[in-house]
């Protein structure tokens, strides 16, 4: 699994990369967490709002800061 | 009701003797604490639920498709309801334009969306009433569709990034719409996210107004920043730019200057420049657009702020 956290880097992305993190690993699993912060591949993902969670090249979130709990249920699926 | 707790904290648990300075003090701000909390939570609320049938994707689908001066109205109404941190800016600026939104209309946009934000309303309406908060609303709406209508006129295309022009619409990504379960969840956890971030700064700013208010005398100030001191109105808009984190906690103070003798238009320019011209917020788009640009923009709103400003000190003591 290949994870990217999109988001031009405010305290919000911040925030949302710690749960990212924090979700992954209480589902210990073990997958790299990409943070892109240029603005151009962001916006190439067809977003507006940030920040975003990208997994496997697919937007799951976008436009607010998950929960650790609601994170586990996306890369869940 | 809140009036009635505010009372019996003050005079019976911590048994401050009534009609004395730290009394009123202290009363005012037990009193002001609670009731802009209140309101704070039910209007963000009411507010995201709202968003969440409107999030900025569809809103730009609505704008690309209006002609330029019913989009400017539109962009600016849209604005009140969209969240604004100064981090969203350059993604909701990029996703306007490339997928054709006038640059105008961008403009309008990204004026009111931080200026016309609720948090801003919420201690408006708290702290001044609803005819202020209402003015604030109409001149801050008219400003924005203003700005965007002579940024529209202006030959400013060739001062975006270069990326900015060459980027291409790309399909535009639809995420399910929400159930009523996921709304109410995304507006109480964005509700409790905002005064998160903003109930220190309320508290501080309500506390030293609530010792102005005890303890400096009622036109104090009205000799710095009266209605006839012509340069009180551009002062405060300068002072306003680098505010824009703290609009939070000016607020509450500024309320008490007004209070203290600072005219009333003064007082609505230092806001709107406070939420409106933001040092971060110019320094995030320097990503899309030249300096040059940003100058305008700043200058052409901070234009409009200070006629705002000094047209209701004209209105309101003549």
């Amino acid at each position: 699994m290949n994870i990217k956290i999109l988001g031009t880097g405010c305290p919000n992305c911040q925030k949302l990369e710690q749960n990212v993190k924090q979700a992954l690993k209480e589902l210990n699993i073990d997958a790299p967490v990409d943070k892109i912060v240029d603005i151009q591949t962001i916006m190439s993902y067809g977003i507006m709002s940030t920040p975003a969670v990208v997994v496997d090249g697919e937007v799951v979130s976008y436009g607010c800061v998950l929960g650790v709990e609601e994170i586990k249920k996306l890369l869940a699926k | 009701m809140i009036k009635f707790f505010a009372d019996w904290l003050t005079y019976s648990i911590l048994s401050i003797t009534p009609k004395t300075l730290l009394a009123e003090a202290v009363n005012f701000f037990v009193y002001d604490t609670i009731k802009i909390f209140l309101l704070l939570a039910a209007i963000i609320f009411s507010v995201s639920i709202i968003r969440s049938f409107l999030p900025p994707e569809k809103i730009r689908n609505i704008l690309s498709r209006k002609h330029k001066f019913v989009g400017n109205i539109l962009a600016a109404l849209f604005g009140i309801i969209t969240p604004f941190c100064s981090c969203s800016a350059v993604p909701l600026f990029l996703g306007f334009v490339e997928v054709g939104v006038p640059l105008g209309v961008t403009f309008s946009f990204l004026v009111s969306s931080p200026m016309i934000n609720e948090v801003a309303l919420v201690l408006l309406f708290g702290l001044f009433g609803w005819k202020i908060a209402g003015i604030y609303i109409v001149s801050g709406l008219t400003i924005a569709i203003v700005s965007g209508l002579i940024m529209g006129k202006l030959p400013v295309e060739h001062l975006l990034a270069d990326f900015v022009r060459k980027n291409q619409a790309k399909n535009s990504l639809q995420l399910p719409e929400m159930n009523w379960s996921q709304r109410l969840n995304y507006a109480k956890n964005y509700t409790w996210d905002i005064v998160k971030r903003v109930w220190l700064y309320i508290l501080i700013g309500v506390g030293v107004g609530a010792w102005i208010h005890g303890y400096l005398p009622a036109d104090f100030l009205a000799k710095y920043a009266g209605a006839d001191k012509w340069y009180a109105v551009p002062l405060a808009v300068l002072v306003g730019i680098p505010l824009y984190s703290n609009a939070a906690g000016v607020i509450p103070l500024v309320s008490v200057l007004t209070e203290k003798g600072v005219a009333i238009g003064t007082t609505l320019a230092f806001m709107m420049a406070v939420t409106a011209l933001s040092l971060p917020e110019f320094m995030i788009l320097k990503k899309v657009m030249k300096t040059r640009l940003i100058i305008i923009f700043a200058s052409v709103v901070g234009t409009g702020i200070i006629f705002t400003g000094y047209l209701f000190n004209l209105i309101m003591y003549k």
